[in-house]
């Protein structure tokens, strides 16, 4: 099977300032492909690489079985959706999307076709003959999909498309995106730095870095599995707690030296296990407190600092020995300043990363 | 896009010439005019500065001996004088001026667009027409000087144009009158760009209005007056048209300026190489105060 | 233009001692940048007889407008005697081409360096930056080569060359500014959209920056309207701008002074200028104050 787009050892520098590197990277027909990262980490040069607004340095691009490496963004079969809508402001609705159609020549019939056909599944028919600067934002962005829409392309690339939308509408369009994704079964590549919209939208993740992307994967397997400490510290809100410790191999027992020490047994893992220094990574929301506690293979005890109740569940920041541990119990339970609350988690759900490389053990 | 972009194959790279080509012809004209007339042009002025030029350019090598034979020449002397004074007078006068103007229409004042268009229409006037008027409300003999000795004040004398120790404040009534506004204008958008918020601090601090001008707003707006002064500068080197209308550089050759001793000397006693002497002195002179505001300005980009 | 909100303490009483000095500084000022105005007024309307014996402040007893009549159409500037209508004709064939040309040279360059920029154009633009700043003397004679060589001395079109030129480092600085503050997504989706160099630029950029075009006509129209020196440098007399010819009636040495006439066709040479400021206003005041403060 040909893949939508291949990225084979993608390099690309400024002078000097190498800002992708050996980046490979082939996607699936009808796959949502989410690029997520901090600013900077690349994810939005990649797009506009694959999208050919950047003369790439060394490598090749491939996009539906054909290398586009160097062809002409407009040639390459892709439409592309952009954070700031990038509507022509001199344009109507209709003219904005009209107006790639026009510069490829299509007969005038069929531009009228695909233009209704895409103001239906946007259900944008009454804004056509509006300015963008009389559309609110959250069609404004409807407006810019249909741009994309309209070109009958096979690859949508979206460069952060909700950013400037406020959370509500984010929201709202998200779902829309999701619906669409759904309907056309196009190949989507997301550009975002928001780990909600990853979530929720990606077939597959790739957690990209200074250039290089750390992680590829569903979102759940990012999640569960986050295959280094960046990963691991990224994705998940509130932050999975980073304990530094040592870990002995023989009796799997993990130590912080701040008396903590609890045994890992249970643990997958995925190289042999070492003696030495390490990260242990707990999420907040695998802690289990209280009655729960006691089911659980590890059980402590956890001294509570500071309380913050946020009505659906309560975050805890509490320690255990001298080591300070966050999470999450019930909106519901009562808890001060002050109290000890027995806790306890599950070794299984755990990760573990070695201290130097930072890498999953 | 370019035909030679559009008929290639996607899969290969571009020859590197034609990449961007549109934008690489378009390119043309500045390239020409920034290479050709500016770069090519100026170091053909300083070449042939060194020669005996007389009449045509030729290059008929003489050291620095034009060099020599203008700073030995009187009216290039005059001229430099002249253009120092009226400088730095100018410089002042226009920076205070335009500042105390721009702090007026600042105090949320009524008629504002009215008081700015009146300080700003004469910058919209050239510096003939600037001349001549001025030159004519200076006539000693209908002007001011007639005007005041016709109230009773017979002994009273203001004829700067035709008196030489005077005749640079006449210059600098007209070419004040002229160019104040622009500096106005400027130090009133700097003046804006402060923070609302400033303004309410020093209130609250009790501060009075005229030393938070002096110990507040105006280290902040630095940068202005920085611009401000290198524009107030290079019109200054460039002074001509007013004096020609005001003067012709009389009386005698006491308003004489560099810029007008460069025009006459090409052009009217033919003598090319001290022409390009003196063109080159001015050069020197803009370069003199460019070179350490362009480096101050690299500075400040790079932090 | 930064919006005009006022700023400052609150306003005060209105005859407080505080607006006293703040109203009576504005009005001394005013009287000082006016005078000049009226005084050409006045003048032009008086014959030669009532500024012989008047004051050149007092309003004229009897208007006339022979002045304007003698300025515009027989005026002498020792070589010929026809007034200064010949010089406005002139001015006005200037004008145009150097307006249109100059504006749209510029224009385009700055497009090429705000939204194409390739290997080097950096470097040309500083140096064409530089050249802002290189007193005009330094090129005078340099560009009369050039215009000679291309047969254009001493014609319009070596003059509206000249001006194209020196319009160039400002106003490329101008569009550039202006260009690079468009929205870059707009232009990246005009290219997914398959539009091209000039089709991006008549299409997109060009109807979204109707108002640096204005600013740009304006500044060019006052700056070659008004120039003086480059007309004397690369015209022939016959093709002499307005500027020089007024210069050459006023300051002419032969025959009487008439005041009168010589303050009609200065008022008549400020004209042009002076109407487009009062009409432009702030787009005028914007393009100053862009043209000064660098970004």
């Amino acid at each position: 099977m040909t893949h939508s787009i291949s990225i084979k050892d993608l390099t690309l520098s400024f002078g000097a300032v190498t800002v992708l590197e050996d980046l490979n990277l082939d996607v699936g027909q009808g796959e949502f492909l989410v690029l997520l990262g901090s600013s900077g980490c690349g994810k939005s040069t990649l797009l506009n690489c694959i999208a050919g607004l950047l003369d790439i340095t060394d490598g090749e691009i491939h996009i539906q079985g054909k290398n586009v490496t160097w062809e002409e963004p407009s040639k390459r079969g892709i439409g592309m959706v952009f954070q700031s809508y990038a509507l022509y402001p001199q344009m109507t609705v209709e003219g904005n999307l009209a107006f790639g159609l026009k510069n490829a020549r299509v007969p005038k019939a069929e531009i009228a076709t695909r233009i209704a056909r895409a103001a239906d599944v946007l259900q944008i028919e009454p804004l056509l003959k509006r300015k963008p600067a009389a559309l609110s934002g959250g069609q404004r962005q409807r407006v810019a999909i249909g741009r994309a829409l309209v070109r009958d392309v096979d690859v949508f690339l979206f460069d952060e498309p909700l950013s400037n939308l406020d959370a509500k509408l984010r929201a709202n369009l998200r779902v829309e995106i999701k619906r669409l994704h759904h309907t056309l079964k196009n190949t989507m590549i997301y550009v975002t730095h928001d780990q909600v919209e990853a979530m929720t939208l990606a077939d597959r993740i790739a957690i990209m870095r200074d250039g290089q992307i750390m992680q590829l994967a569903p979102p759940a397997e990012i999640y569960n599995r986050p295959v280094n400490k960046y990963v691991a510290g990224f994705i998940g809100s509130p932050a999975m707690n980073l304990i530094p410790g040592q870990l002995d191999a023989a009796d799997q027992q993990f130590d912080t030296g701040l008396g903590m020490s609890i045994s890992v047994q249970g643990y997958e893992f995925t190289s042999a296990p070492i003696t030495g220094p390490v990260w242990l990574g707990l999420r907040p929301e695998h802690v289990l407190s209280g009655q729960m506690a006691q089911t659980q293979p590890v059980q402590l005890d956890a001294y509570v600092d500071m309380v913050e109740p946020m009505g659906s569940d309560t975050q805890v920041w509490a320690k255990i020995g001298k080591q300070e541990l966050r999470f999450r119990m019930d909106g519901q339970a009562e808890v001060a300043i002050g109290d000890t609350v027995p806790i306890g988690f599950d070794p299984a759900r755990l990760s573990l990363f070695d201290k130097k490389s930072e890498a999953r053990l | 896009m370019s035909s030679a972009r559009r008929a290639r194959d996607g899969a290969r790279p571009p020859i590197r010439l034609l990449r961007n080509l549109s934008s690489k012809l378009a390119a043309i004209p500045m390239v020409l005019v920034g290479l050709g007339v500016f770069v090519g042009g100026t170091i053909w002025t300083i070449v042939h500065s060194f020669t005996d030029s007389r009449l045509l350019p030729r290059l008929n090598w003489v050291g620095f001996d034009q060099y020599e034979r203008l700073w030995s020449t009187r009216r290039w002397l005059v001229s430099i004088e002249n253009l120092a004074v009226y400088g730095i007078v100018s410089l002042v006068l226009t920076m205070c001026l335009g500042f105390f103007l721009a702090a007026l229409l600042d105090r949320k004042i009524r008629f504002e667009d009215t008081f700015r268009t009146i300080f700003l229409y004469p910058f919209a006037l050239s510096f003939i027409v600037t001349g001549l008027v001025w030159q004519w409300i200076l006539n000693p003999d209908f002007g001011i000087q007639s005007v005041i000795r016709g109230l009773g004040f017979s002994g009273f004398n203001f004829d700067p144009l035709y008196n030489p120790d005077l005749v640079i404040i006449g210059l600098l009534i007209a070419g004040l009158w002229q160019g104040t506004g622009l500096i106005m204008v400027i130090m009133l958008a700097g003046l804006r760009g402060i923070d609302e918020d400033i303004w309410k601090a020093t209130r609250v601090d009790g501060i009075p209005i005229w030393k938070t001008y002096i110990v507040v707003i105006i280290p902040m707006m630095k940068p202005v007056f920085v611009t401000a002064l290198v524009l107030v500068t290079s019109g200054i080197v460039k002074l001509y048209d007013l004096v020609v209308a005001m003067t012709s550089g009389g009386p005698g050759i006491s308003s004489e300026v560099p810029a007008k001793f460069v025009y006459d000397t090409l052009f009217t006693r033919q003598n090319l190489g001290q022409g390009f002497a003196a063109s080159t002195m001015m050069l020197v002179t803009v370069a003199i105060i460019l070179i350490p505001w362009a480096y101050m300005q690299y500075r400040e980009k790079r932090q | 233009m930064t919006a005009v909100t006022p700023r400052g303490a609150k306003p005060q009483k209105a005859l407080s001692p505080r607006n006293i000095m703040l109203y009576g500084a504005l009005v001394i000022f005013s009287l000082y940048y006016l005078l000049p105005l009226y005084v050409m007024i006045v003048t032009s309307l008086k014959d030669m007889a009532e500024i012989r014996v008047g004051n050149i402040f007092s309003a004229p007893v009897e208007i006339t407008f022979q002045p304007w009549v003698k300025a515009w159409s027989q005026a002498c500037t020792g070589i010929n005697c026809d007034g200064l209508s010949r010089g406005f004709w002139n001015s006005v064939r200037i004008l145009i081409p150097s307006l249109i040309i100059s504006v749209s040279v510029a224009a385009l360059t700055g497009y090429v360096l705000a939204c194409w920029r390739f290997k080097g154009s950096e470097v040309f633009f500083g140096i064409l930056l530089l050249g802002a700043f290189i007193p005009y003397q330094v090129l005078l004679y340099p560009l009369v080569i050039i215009l000679r060589e291309l047969g254009l001395f001493g014609s319009l079109w070596g003059l509206v060359l000249v001006h194209t030129v020196f319009a160039m480092p400002i106003n490329v600085l101008l569009f550039r500014n202006y260009f690079v503050a468009l929205p870059e997504e707009l232009f990246k989706a005009a290219r997914v959209d398959g539009a091209g160099f000039w089709g991006i630029f008549f299409r997109i950029v060009i109807p979204m920056s109707l108002p640096i075009f204005v600013v740009s006509g304006i500044i060019q129209v006052t700056g070659i309207w008004n120039d003086f020196l480059f007309g004397v440098v690369y015209t022939r007399p016959e093709n002499y701008p307005m500027t020089v010819q007024l210069n050459n009636i006023v300051n002419s040495v032969q025959g009487v002074k008439e005041y009168n006439v010589n303050m009609a066709a200065t008022l008549l040479t400020g004209l042009v200028p002076l109407v487009v400021y009062f009409f432009s206003g702030k787009l005028f005041i914007r393009g100053i104050a862009a043209g000064a403060v660098k970004g």
